[in-house]
């Protein structure tokens, strides 16, 4: 059985740790070289993280429950936040402020997020195997179907009565809508002053309720299916699980739960780029996510977190550290776009090159155990080394 | 009759006959809206010569198996460094087109070769890797373009002088050579541009040729059961990088011929979002995430060109406002999406 040893024996653990973490190893390694270098005082970074933590957070976990059921970085929570950002314009345009509004533009946003789930979920069943690449296709439509919706649809068949935030022409929507009705208005409810760090405790308590929720929500029968699902999609079959409905479910959730979460990052910027706000989220969420030590199959709560902080705190000094350093801002900028990106693509193609690895590994397993079952009942003539070979 | 109808439709495909429906009925309804037909055809026609390359360079990774070349990003920008530093040296015509050419090549086959090498140790998950990594080489080569040390007034920044501009010029190094070469008047408005033509020409020639070599056979075994060419003798891996570099070359020599029509070099962010319609144009031809003919590109270029062109100018003549970019938003990506959910017919 010596060569049942061999395939046994893992990696270095070290080297193993390394590899798992490179993506999170990575950030830390930026962020202590590139700190110092921007001069920031540590005050201001940390009012900038606890910002920026308070505002991403929520979009960042509706992540979680699709990566539960196997279906990877949903890329589609760009539809989410469409629905978030609809209902934000409706309630602009009725003029209600306030915690109020708030609420409301989350009752309107439900409907819709859940529509557009339902829909990403069935395309998303039909193209099963590549539903990322798919969802990030879907996002790109969907921003076509809005801009019908927003810039032509509005003011001509969907009535806005407030003049100001349509454009000239008298329909479509501005390119930017002030929210101030509701500008801050959950941050600012309960202000902290923690060491001169301004800390929003109602949004932060929203986060903290969405993580009980996804905590409670994993030991439910529905959670359960879910994991069944994303494990092994034909074992759930025969355990009686309806894996498309299954699937569907949980990208809904996704939606409207980014909904929200839009909606939350969007009252604290306090206004919508009607047409861009939405683009970039999901970039920038799945590349926050994958720095914290998330990967396609495994992602938690913890990840979200560290993945903010670290990936934020890289993105509020680079380009200062830029223009310290080279003496251009701009290239700075050029190069948190470059990390988003590059960090989503070094995680994905980590993962998929490990899986093949895994797979590979999984396949001369199962030959040699095939071999020595034979071997055993005296027929093999083929010795374990030769296959090992 | 009925099934015939249906079998009819199903040949063509229910996108490609709406889609080809729509710009019919666009050509219609053009002289009623006061929309000039034969500068609509001008327009279309030399659309399709820019763009066709740019489609045809996808057919050599979708016929190994790779899937749809979403980096193409990489290909590009193997084309501009060539296009860009053509400039730098001041070669002018013909001599800076192929100039250009022969640097991107050069470039291409680095890039494209380990890309492949990244490709082959993610299968099956080519196609979102293949976005990210284009996505991330067009923002890596944003710092690259402020840092390369390029000198050329007519390229770099007027004021402070570091740095490559957004868009250059190719006016008075090798604008429309290839537009230029031979081309046709017919009447005042419809000008063929026969080199451009003819380029794509060849270069189509080039690759129906491969695919009857015996290379070229092995990598559409590859493509189509990579376990029966392995039993071969094939060397899958090895073919699957030869396919990778070749598309990535087609892309750099497609976004030069592209340049000399158009008559700018976009650099920074321009590339990043390129492989999507290139990719639509083509699934709209009739090719799928596995299968593909060269006319595919010619069709499919065509009609999504000819949707590209006919819609802003009619639509907002009967409208009254430029909704064109909301539907090639919509086409294209639709496309997209159509082609990735239909299911995999089950390989012989």
């Amino acid at each position: 059985m010596k060569s049942q040893d061999t395939l046994n024996k893992t990696m270095n653990p070290v080297l193993k740790l390394l590899i798992d973490y490179a993506v999170p190893i990575m950030f830390i390694l930026i962020v202590v070289v590139a700190t110092p270098v921007s001069g920031f005082s540590l005050g201001f970074l940390a009012n900038e993280i606890m910002t920026r933590l308070c505002r991403n957070s929520f979009l960042i976990l509706s992540l979680l429950i699709p990566v539960m059921a196997g279906m990877g970085m949903n890329f589609g929570m760009v539809l989410g936040a469409m629905a978030g950002e609809i209902a934000l314009i409706f309630i602009t345009d009725w003029n209600i402020v306030g915690i109020s509004g708030i609420l409301l533009a989350m009752l309107i946003a439900t409907p819709i997020a859940i529509v557009f789930g339902y829909f990403a979920g069935v395309v998303l069943n039909k193209a099963t195997g590549r539903e990322m690449v798919t969802g990030l296709m879907l996002g790109f439509f969907m921003n076509g179907v809005y801009q019908l919706l927003v810039l032509y649809g509005m003011g001509k068949l969907i009535p806005i009565t407030n003049k100001d935030i349509l454009l000239t022409r008298g329909y479509g929507i501005r390119n930017a809508i002030n929210l101030d009705g509701i500008r801050q208005c959950l941050d600012n409810i309960i202000k902290l002053d923690l060491f001169g760090v301004q800390i929003p405790v109602v949004t932060l308590l929203v986060i903290a309720a969405l993580c009980l929720f996804i905590v409670w929500f994993r030991k439910t029968k529905l959670g359960q299916d879910m994991r069944t699902v994303g494990q092994d999609m034909e074992v759930a079959r025969t355990a009686g699980i309806d894996v498309n409905k299954t699937r569907i479910v949980s990208i809904v959730i996704s939606t409207v739960l980014a909904s929200y979460g839009m909606i939350i990052f969007l009252q604290n910027m306090g206004t919508l780029n009607t047409y861009n706000s939405h683009e970039q989220i999901g970039f920038f969420c799945i590349a926050a996510l994958l720095v914290g030590g998330a990967s396609v199959t495994k992602a938690s709560i913890p990840n979200v977190f560290v993945g903010v902080i670290l990936f934020h705190t890289v993105f509020v000094v680079s380009p200062r550290a830029g223009k310290e350093l080279i003496g251009e801002a701009q290239l700075g900028e050029y190069f948190r776009v470059f990390i988003t990106y590059g960090v989503i693509a070094f995680s994905l193609a980590l993962y998929a090159w490990r899986r093949k690895v895994e797979q590979e590994n999984e396949r001369k397993k199962a030959m040699i155990l095939h071999k020595a079952s034979l071997q055993k009942q005296g027929k093999g003539g083929v010795s374990l080394e030769k296959i090992d070979n | 009759m009925k099934k015939k109808i249906r079998g009819i439709i199903s040949s063509i495909g229910v996108p490609r006959l709406l889609i080809g429906l729509f710009l019919i009925a666009l050509f219609v309804i053009a002289p009623f809206v006061d929309v000039r037909v034969d500068t609509s055809i001008n327009d279309v026609i030399a659309r399709f010569g820019m763009n066709a390359v740019l489609v045809l360079s996808l057919v050599p990774m979708i016929k190994s198996g790779c899937g749809l070349n979403f980096g193409l990003q990489l290909g590009v920008i193997a084309g501009l460094i060539g296009a860009v530093t053509s400039l730098e040296l001041k070669l002018t015509g013909f001599a800076g087109f192929f100039a250009a050419i022969g640097i991107a090549i050069f470039f291409a086959i680095i890039f494209g070769w380990l890309y492949g090498l990244l490709l082959n140790r993610v299968k099956g998950d080519e196609m979102v890797v293949a976005t990210y990594v284009g996505f991330s080489s067009v923002s890596f080569m944003s710092i690259m373009w402020l840092i390369l040390p390029y000198k050329s007034p007519d390229m770099v920044w007027a004021y402070g002088g570091s740095g490559l501009r957004t868009t250059i010029s190719t006016e008075g190094y090798w604008f429309h050579v290839l537009n230029d070469f031979l081309k046709i008047e017919l009447g005042t408005h419809i000008t063929i541009p026969t080199g451009t033509l003819l380029f794509f020409g060849l270069l189509t020639f080039i690759i129906w040729a491969f695919f009857r070599t015996k290379s070229g056979t092995a990598m559409e075994a590859v493509g189509s059961n990579p376990e029966y060419a392995r039993s071969c003798g094939i060397n899958v891996d090895r073919v699957r990088i030869v396919s990778v570099i070749m598309s990535t070359i087609f892309a750099a020599i497609g976004i030069i011929v592209y340049e000399q029509s158009f008559g700018f070099i976009q650099l920074y962010n321009a590339p990043l979002l390129m492989s999507f319609p290139a990719i639509a144009a083509l699934l709209l031809g009739g090719a799928s995430v596995t299968k593909v003919k060269i006319w595919n590109v010619v069709v499919g270029t065509l009609l999504f060109q000819g949707i590209l062109t006919m819609t802003p100018s009619v639509i907002n003549n009967i409208i009254k406002s430029d909704m064109s970019e909301t539907i090639r938003i919509i086409i294209s990506n639709g496309m997209i999406i159509y082609a990735l959910t239909r299911r995999m017919k089950v390989r012989s």
